[in-house]
């Protein structure tokens, strides 16, 4: 065991100080003018290149290494590994932006993904150990008596992961786009063969091995460029030191430009044009009529005054894509409308907690503040990739101590994500802010050509105004090297790191999403003669049908990344998490009890979740659904209520039911009573 | 399965470190966050404390926590002779 462990050792720390040369090695190559495209190709193509390497080597055909790694994975490495699982392009790409729009509220999932660790420490990893088996729906099964259980659990496990793993491939969709200038769709499926050579051949043995590759990766790519920046912006190159003082700086900036009279003007502007589509909507339909009519005069009378052609271009498009019936054209308006308001309003202060622009609480932010973190650590307790990693350690003792090494390696990167958001929110207020719109740098037309950065210069003053600059959050980080300035390569670094991330949560997810299927459906309930051989078979190809599933919907372009990932913690946390602490620490808890609870906790976040965040479902022909949020709780938190129902629900049914069998009140001591030696 | 003393006395500490440490836990993630607003005038690295112990303060304590656990209980394991020894399945 200890020579395995030095023989890991000693090939891992090869590996990385080999990646730091080629790294070093594309920077002097970009000094001797290679174009930036073949330093993307070069990250993107040799990264994906070693993990399909260490896929290939790792391949097996026995059913304990394809489902736990055949049980002998070491704490650290594990916690490595669970860490690469764990940091999904929701926390690489999506948190330094969430940080950098949205200031002290943000830190909601900093502390949500960190403190649910705590949770998996205390109440589950060790007794998940101590029960040994392959799937998070196996305890369930185990714990309350056959299939029912199991199935209800899989059902859960298989939404939460694939709302999950779409997210993942929506992000290595808009990495490849930006960095190697693939269409979207097509980077989608670029991405997708990238995670099937990790995960097909060597299941999670496979899997854990390119995930450690993977988080060192990652790791490097997100310290490199904020470590340079704070040694260009503070002297010290301790960014989780410095940005405090960085964020001071952000402060008296913010001071100065939420009262610049050319800001006031812009966000004065911005409410009017909200009011005039408000004023719009009520007259609909005359007003579309109209609008058609007075674009029509825009565009004749440019043609009339041979004005450039760009113009008429962009007014005819104008037009084409104008709504055609009056609903759709309030569902655009609106959206509009929402859009300009948002422009219009006062900004609020980074630091400040719960703002509500005076010196009170802003009580519905301060509550959605709460359920956030609530639910994310509920959520990170019950997410079946995560848990099953535990099942991977020689034994509870290193069951225990992995979890310390995995948020210990997870909090290199949550606690730099803070300094990102501080050290690019003083690069654009200081250098951005108060430039004339004829300057712009590079980077905001490279990436507003695919849609993330956008200027509208509303006062015509000439000058970029803050509220006159929209950035979408997924993109800061990634556009973070070219904001402050940096050579490319270290863009390309980033690019990989943000891919390594992304593909290393897709393989957990979805090799946990068919291991559900083939393990938990197809052997356990329907075929329990199959044989090894054929299962194994049988979750290979299922690997491939989820994974092209998930990269179909990926395609279309869902909500935002962080938005996503928030619901999957929700839906899990909602319907497994209850059952499974139930299950440790309530001997009376029922089968009726759990099943029930199960379904109450997941039906009742999926409802406030649909109903809060949608109107309409357009493929189901199903419209006028929104409701207005209870308390105010926005949609990211919904699994708050499904908890709390998910729990009350068990507890009641289980009270009305018999106790359970002996049986079963014997499985539970086994989970909690080691076996002592006499 | 019969329990015996020993065994009970084990669940019984282990009961009594997990709630302690989510004691904490929940100190530090909740009642801290509600009063963020008024810990806003005492400064931490140049950070509010409220936005201290969102970055960095909460992450840094429940890292603690973990590792006191495992600690405390692989302790435990050893005092009272728990046989799960190494590679065993």
């Amino acid at each position: 065991m200890a020579d395995y462990t030095v023989r890991l050792r000693r090939y891992y720390t090869s590996y990385t100080v080999a990646f730091f040369a080629f790294v070093l090695m594309l920077a002097v190559l970009e000094r001797y003018g290679m174009p930036p495209r073949w330093i993307g190709y070069s990250f993107l193509l040799l990264t994906i290149f070693l993990y399909a390497t260490i896929g290939v080597l790792a391949r097996t055909t026995s059913v304990a290494e394809y489902y736990v790694a055949g049980r002998r994975v070491p704490a650290v490495f594990n916690g490595m590994a669970t860490g690469a699982d764990w940091m999904s392009s929701a926390s690489f790409m999506g948190l330094a932006g969430t940080l950098y729009l949205s200031g002290h509220q943000g830190l909601a999932y900093v502390m949500g993904w960190t403190g649910g660790y705590v949770l998996v420490a205390l109440l589950l990893a060790p007794y998940l150990r101590r029960f040994g088996q392959y799937t998070i729906p196996d305890f369930l099964a185990a714990r309350y008596g056959g299939n029912p259980a199991r199935v209800v659990g899989v059902l859960a496990t298989i939404l939460a992961s694939f709302v999950y793993v779409v997210a993942q491939i929506y992000a290595v969709g808009l990495i490849t786009s930006r960095f190697v200038g693939l269409q979207f769709e097509i980077g989608v499926f670029v991405g997708l063969a990238g995670i099937l050579v990790c995960s097909f051949l060597g299941g999670m043995r496979a899997v854990t091995w390119t995930q450690v590759a993977q988080y060192a990766i990652l790791m490097v790519a997100y310290l490199v460029p904020v470590t340079i920046l704070s040694h260009q912006v503070t002297g010290l190159p301790l960014a989780q030191l410095t940005y405090g003082g960085v964020l001071q700086q952000v402060q008296a900036l913010e001071e100065r430009i939420f009262v610049d009279a050319g800001e006031i003007e812009a966000r004065r502007l911005f409410r009017e044009r909200a009011d005039a589509y408000h004023d719009r909507i009520l007259s609909l339909p005359e007003s579309l009529a109209e609008e058609r009519r007075e674009l029509a005069a825009r565009i004749n009378a440019l043609k009339n005054d041979n004005a450039q052609m760009r113009e008429i271009v962009a007014l005819e498009r104008e037009r084409r894509e104008l709504p055609r019936t009056s609903e759709d054209a309030r569902n655009y308006w609106e959206a509009h409308m929402r859009q300009a308001a948002q422009r219009g309003v006062d900004p609020d202060h980074h630091m400040t907690a719960y703002p509500s622009g005076g010196e009170s609480v802003n009580e519905v932010a301060r509550a959605n503040f709460l359920t956030l973190v609530f639910c994310l650590m509920i959520g990170t307790a019950a997410l079946p990739h995560v848990l099953t990693r535990y099942y991977t350690t020689p034994g509870v003792r290193e069951a225990r101590l992995s979890v310390f090494w995995s948020l210990l390696f997870i909090l290199v990167l949550y606690l730099t994500a803070p300094a990102y958001a501080a050290f690019v929110k003083h690069e654009i207020y200081s250098h951005l802010v108060g430039s004339p719109i004829a300057q712009l740098p590079l980077w905001v037309s490279s990436w507003g050509k695919i849609g993330m950065v956008s200027i509208e210069d509303i006062n015509g003053d000439g000058i970029v105004q803050l509220a006159e600059l929209v950035l979408n959050p997924d993109v800061i980080l990634l556009a973070m090297p070219e904001i402050a300035g940096l050579p490319y390569v270290i863009s390309g670094l980033v690019a990989a790191g943000a891919l390594a991330a992304a593909l290393s949560t897709a393989d957990g997810l979805l090799l946990t999403i068919a291991s559900a299927l083939s393990h938990d459906l197809y052997y356990k309930v329907f075929r329990p003669q199959a044989t090894t051989q054929w299962r194994l078979v049988v979750s290979k190809s299922l690997l491939l049908v989820v994974a092209v599933l998930a990269a179909t919907v990926a395609s279309q372009k869902p909500a935002t990344i962080l938005f996503m990932v928030a619901w999957a913690f929700s839906l899990a946390g909602s319907a497994l998490f209850p059952a499974l602490i139930v299950g440790v620490f309530w001997k009376r808890a029922t089968r009726a009890g759990a099943v029930s609870g199960m379904l109450v906790g997941l039906l009742v976040t999926l409802y406030y979740l649909v109903r809060v965040q949608f109107d309409s479902i357009p493929w189901l022909h199903i419209q006028g659904i929104g409701m207005e949020p209870w308390l105010g709780i926005q949609s990211t938190s919904a699994g708050v209520w499904g908890v709390a129902a998910g729990f009350a629900t068990i507890v009641v049914v289980s009270l009305l039911d018999k106790p359970p069998s002996r049986e079963t009140q014997d499985f539970v001591e086994s989970v909690r009573y080691p076996e002592f030696d006499r | 399965m019969r329990l015996d003393e020993r065994q009970r006395a084990y669940w019984h500490r282990n009961l009594r470190l997990t709630a302690w440490l989510l004691g904490l836990w929940f100190f530090v993630s909740f009642v801290i966050s509600f009063f963020a607003r008024e810990l806003e005038h005492i400064l931490f690295l140049g950070m509010p404390l409220g936005f201290y112990m969102g970055a960095q303060g909460a992450p840094l304590t429940y890292l603690l926590i973990i590792w006191w656990y495992a600690r405390r209980m692989n302790a435990l394991d050893l005092d009272y002779g728990v046989a799960d020894a190494e590679g065993e399945d």
